[in-house]
């Protein structure tokens, strides 16, 4: 009997122990027909080999372990950005469920989004009817000041037309005429999430600046001095959108936070649930075109967006998710020359103290071999870190980077003798990642919560950076921008480094308590 | 009938209504039918279920895809289960769900993966077979001792018109090896329930019908039985395995957590199918008993008293050697179990509970809770059907609050007028109820601990849900200022 009152053991302890090994044992011998231990050792070492990673690269049709999403996960991120805004995707419902589970296992945090709950019927007929209850229903239950729709594969391969869709659920009074429904197509076979982000952010603000779908006089911009910021779809946004607001404000720059979801992603517990919170106003959303100019976080995240913004009329400057010293450098001197506003002593001071930081533990870092994965700007912020801190990022992978991503990466690893003998792998998966982590090992691997399969496999200790981070929590409320936030991700990378060297050591002569 | 259970009635009467009165009057009709009271004196429910959700309410519900490859096939370790259409679905069903099983992921076993043809826009346009048809040579390659090979169904495969049951047998044919191609896209039906109905039919045809070429070779024992809808999560088939075999029987088959294509091939040589998750599994069930006369009983492992009534129900089908084993099994624990009650059942006595989960556990778990001496005040299935609101009768008191596919308008309306001690629901519920300063347990994925089921797992239980409503926590929610 394994269990008693006084200790009760958990699942991971509970069937280590014999009875249960027993049974497992006799399971597998028994009723399995499982392979043999024998097979077993040999395909598990050929896996590791590298015939195998010729075969793994030679995949043409086979995803394996991808880390990428679909678009309307990224149309709901940009949709949370906005004050008292309802994500309302058309559609099958089970979609809607997986974003919302999805990004509430990220953020621990409720996510509220509807679906338009399409079935067989609307797959014959098309989902107008769906789209005109649902903004009705959704409407009335949920008060949204807004309602940004968006589509699952399912609407878009039967070619609904969301426009005139919307058009008629006005006209047959679901919601009133005046009430702003913004909308983007996001085909989930099309890109990935930072594509649905780029879209639906894309559509809302078109929405506000180009007359409404044809309801309201386009707006005339005249420029006002202020800059716009948009962050991109980021699982850093609640630590990073606070952050950028206190450098703003510390630097006297008035900006406009295109699409802020820090703080619907960070409600209070007080007894009370807040469906709605904080979030870029409709009125800023819609004044933002009189802005000098906008600057995004991640150019991949924000192509048609910034596109769009461009022939408005103001100039644009994206980066890369700049994490480090020289990123956020050039961020700010962007920031600066955009606003008319010097860069206050505060946050030179700032900087002197992160690179004191970098000092003081680059020997730590100095010529250790990483491998990263993450969404396309964040694979490229993280590499410009580690090159900064003269690690070497041998293998960069972005499942979701595109040939513009690829070049970009290369022409990164070029820029820095410690790039020399670095790759980078735009569109694979995290099944060719296990090969190059096989055949090319390095010392530490930083990504999403989905590299811990690949730390089992290969070893490679994981540091926990990027989107989604299931399995720890509250990593998402520090900022990764600005000088504190590249202090963090030191911090982080470091604690693996350091925990590693005790681990290694801990029978040993090295386990030392001064390091 | 008391003037209690009569003042509880009309209560849920005006929340219902009151609930109600925020909908377009269209809505209101048509979400009035899912929302009742179980009455003793009608032995009614007073629900209807397993209707399409009303759009843009906020179901809680999943699609059909979630029901097959989520549930029923998922699990299946030793066959990869390709999530065929665009990269999403399988995205976020990767390794989400728990279904503990023991092998080499990636070299034998496949569970904890993300499989996908993820369809590009030329796939939609030209279809979609011949990429599956590679696809499948690819897997081969990479994955050469996968068992056999299902096709999860998106969206797009049944609306472009794709023929995957013939790449299926032709591919099958070459490789000769089971590959079953599972229709499951997510706009089939009104939730998961369709998808565990296709995804058994699938069984039925694709594996059954094909013969048993895995299947291992054992003797056959009077006391043979397979585990049916028990997908370990957290790993409760296995602490409810270890009881049945405790008593004398043989498992031969686990469906489908940490499950094999061998097991389910050697299936129709069980004695009995002791069923689990009726909602998800009762098809496969019936089709056993007609084609190959297994009978079947639904067994219930959350708590002590319904492990008992469930391990004696189990052993009326055989001699007495199993009916001892039955209460020698039953002995054996019963001082764990009175440890467990005497520790936590003051702690949690009178406690008031509401539940929403899929389509087994609104009612299975009742019995768990209490026997800690706990109370369910309401509860309701997210794609139960009308037997499975039928069994719950046999759960719930008088006066119970019942809601079907609640939206999460509604969900929160009635917790919030309710003011329950504990909810147990899903992930997309949790935080909400939290911030309200309720105590949540996840009852899908056991928040991560379980297992649940059988003795071992009722410890765990108990100790989950002392630990949810009795955290300090929610002494903190309100600022003392």
């Amino acid at each position: 009997m394994s269990q008693s009152a006084e200790k009760i053991i958990d699942h991971s302890r509970l069937f280590q122990g014999e009875e249960y090994r027993k049974m497992f044992a006799n399971k597998r011998c028994t009723f399995e027909n499982a392979v043999s231990e024998e097979q077993l050792i040999q395909i598990g070492e050929w896996s590791k080999s590298l015939e195998y990673r010729e075969k793994n690269f030679a995949r043409e049709a086979l995803v394996i372990n991808p880390a990428r999403a679909c678009q309307p996960l990224g149309a709901v991120f940009a949709a949370l950005g906005f004050e008292g805004t309802l994500p309302f995707v058309h559609g099958s419902q089970g979609c809607v469920a997986y974003y919302r589970s999805h990004f509430s296992r990220h953020f621990k945090e409720p996510t509220s989004a509807v679906s338009s709950s399409m079935t067989e019927d609307a797959a014959v007929f098309g989902g107008m009817g769906n789209l005109v209850d649902g903004l009705a229903n959704s409407f009335s239950l949920y008060k949204p000041k807004m309602i940004a729709v968006s589509t699952t594969c399912m609407a878009e391969v039967i070619g609904d037309d969301l426009n005139a869709f919307i058009k008629t659920a006005k006209e047959k009074g679901s919601v009133p005429e005046d009430l702003d429904v913004p909308f983007a197509h996001t085909p989930a076979f099309v890109g990935s999430h930072t594509t649905g982000y780029d879209n639906a952010l894309n559509g809302i603000l078109g929405h506000f600046w180009n007359g409404k779908a044809g309801t309201a006089p386009k707006l005339e911009r005249t420029p006002n001095g202020s800059i716009n910021f948009i962050g991109g779809f980021d699982g850093y946004t609640i630590g990073n959108m606070r952050e950028i607001k206190r450098i703003f404000k510390l630097m006297g720059v008035e900006a406009t936070i295109l699409g802020d979801p820090s703080d619907v992603w960070d409600t209070p517990s007080d007894g009370k649930f807040r469906m709605y919170d904080g979030g870029t106003t409709l009125v800023d959303a819609a004044n933002a075109v009189h802005a000098n100019a906008t600057i995004s976080m991640q150019e991949f995240c924000t192509f048609k967006t910034l596109d769009m913004i461009e022939k408005s009329g103001q100039e644009t400057v994206a980066f890369n998710h700049p994490i480090g010293v020289e990123g956020t450098d050039r961020f700010l001197m962007e920031v600066a020359r955009l606003s008319g506003k010097p860069i206050p002593e505060e946050l030179r001071k700032e900087r002197g103290r992160l690179v004191d930081a970098i000092a003081d533990s680059s020997a730590l870092v100095h010529g250790k071999k990483f491998a990263i994965f993450g969404d396309p700007d964040m694979a490229l912020g993280l590499t410009a870190f580690l090159l900064e801190l003269g690690a070497e990022p041998i293998h960069v992978l972005s499942s979701n980077g595109n040939a513009a991503w690829q070049e970009k990466a290369t022409a990164l690893l070029s820029s820095s003798p410690f790039g020399a003998d670095c790759h980078a792998y735009a569109g694979k998966d995290l099944w060719h990642m296990r090969s190059l982590l096989f055949t090319e090992p390095v010392d530490f691997l930083i990504g999403s919560t989905y590299g811990k399969f690949l730390e089992r496999d290969t070893k490679t200790p994981l540091i926990r950076v990027g989107f989604p981070i299931f399995d720890r929590h509250h990593h998402h409320r520090y900022p990764v921008w600005g000088y504190q936030g590249a202090m963090n991700v030191l911090v982080w990378i470091l604690d693996k480094i350091l925990d590693e060297a005790d681990r290694e050591s801990v029978d040993g002569c090295s386990f030392d308590a001064v390091r | 009938m008391s003037t209690g259970i009569d003042e509880l009635k009309e209560r849920n009467r005006k929340l219902i209504d009151e609930v109600l009165e925020a909908y377009p009057e269209k809505s209101a009709k048509r979400r009035a039918k899912h929302l009742g009271t179980y009455t003793e004196e009608k032995g009614e429910c007073g629900v209807k279920s397993n209707i399409k959700s009303l759009p843009g309410v906020m179901t809680i519900r999943g699609c059909a895809y979630a029901g097959s490859k989520g549930v029923v096939w998922g699990p299946v370790k030793d066959m990869v289960h390709i999530s065929h259409g665009p990269v999403g679905c399988g995205q976020y069903s990767w390794a989400t769900r728990r279904n503990y099983y023991n092998g080499t992921t990636g070299v034998d076993s496949f569970v904890a993966m993300q499989v996908t043809s993820d369809f590009q826009e030329k796939d939609i346009v030209f279809g979609g077979d011949k990429k599956l048809n590679k696809l499948i040579d690819e897997i081969e390659t990479l994955f050469p001792l996968n068992k056999g090979i299902t096709i999860q169904s998106e969206c797009p495969v049944g609306l472009i018109g794709d023929d995957i049951e013939s790449v299926s047998r032709v591919k099958a044919k070459e490789y000769n090896k089971t590959i079953v191609p599972v229709r499951c896209e997510g706009f089939r039906g009104v939730s998961q329930s369709l998808g565990h109905h296709i995804a058994n039919d699938t069984i039925r045809d694709w594996v059954f019908e094909k013969g048993d070429k895995n299947a291992p070779k054992f003797e056959s024992t009077p006391y043979d039985v397979a585990i049916i809808a028990d997908y370990n999560i957290g790993g409760d088939a296995w602490s409810s395995r270890i009881l049945i075999e405790e008593m004398g029987l043989r498992v031969i088959a686990q469906w489908s957590g940490d499950g094999t294509l061998a097991e389910m091939e050697a299936t129709p040589k069980a004695k009995l199918n002791l069923l689990h998750c009726y909602r998800s599994m009762n098809y496969i069930t019936r089709h056993m008993e007609e084609k190959y006369g297994i009978p079947w009983v639904e067994y219930n492992f959350f708590g002590p008293t319904k492990i008992a009534e469930s391990l004696r129900a189990i052993a009326a089908h055989f001699d007495d050697t199993i009916k001892e084993g039955a209460e020698r099994v039953i002995a054996k624990y019963q001082p764990m179990i009175d440890g467990i009650l005497a520790k936590y059942k003051t702690r949690l006595e009178a406690k008031k509970v509401m539940l929403f989960v899929g389509g087994l556990r609104p009612r299975h778990v009742i019995g768990a809770y209490e026997d800690l001496g706990m109370e369910i005040v309401g509860t309701g299935y997210e794609f139960g059907h009308n037997d499975d609101y039928q069994r719950t009768t046999h759960y719930v008191k008088d006066g119970t609050l019942i809601y079907d596919d609640v939206s999460g308008y509604e969900f929160e309306k009635f917790v919030e007028k309710v003011q329950p001690d504990l909810v147990g629901s899903g992930i997309k519920e949790k935080y909400i109820f939290q911030k309200m300063g309720i105590p949540f347990r996840q009852m899908h994925s056991w928040d991560y601990s379980g297992p649940y089921h059988g003795y071992d797992g009722f410890a765990i239980f108990a100790r989950d849900m002392d630990m949810a409503i009795n955290a300090p926590v929610w002494k903190l929610t309100k600022a003392p200022w």
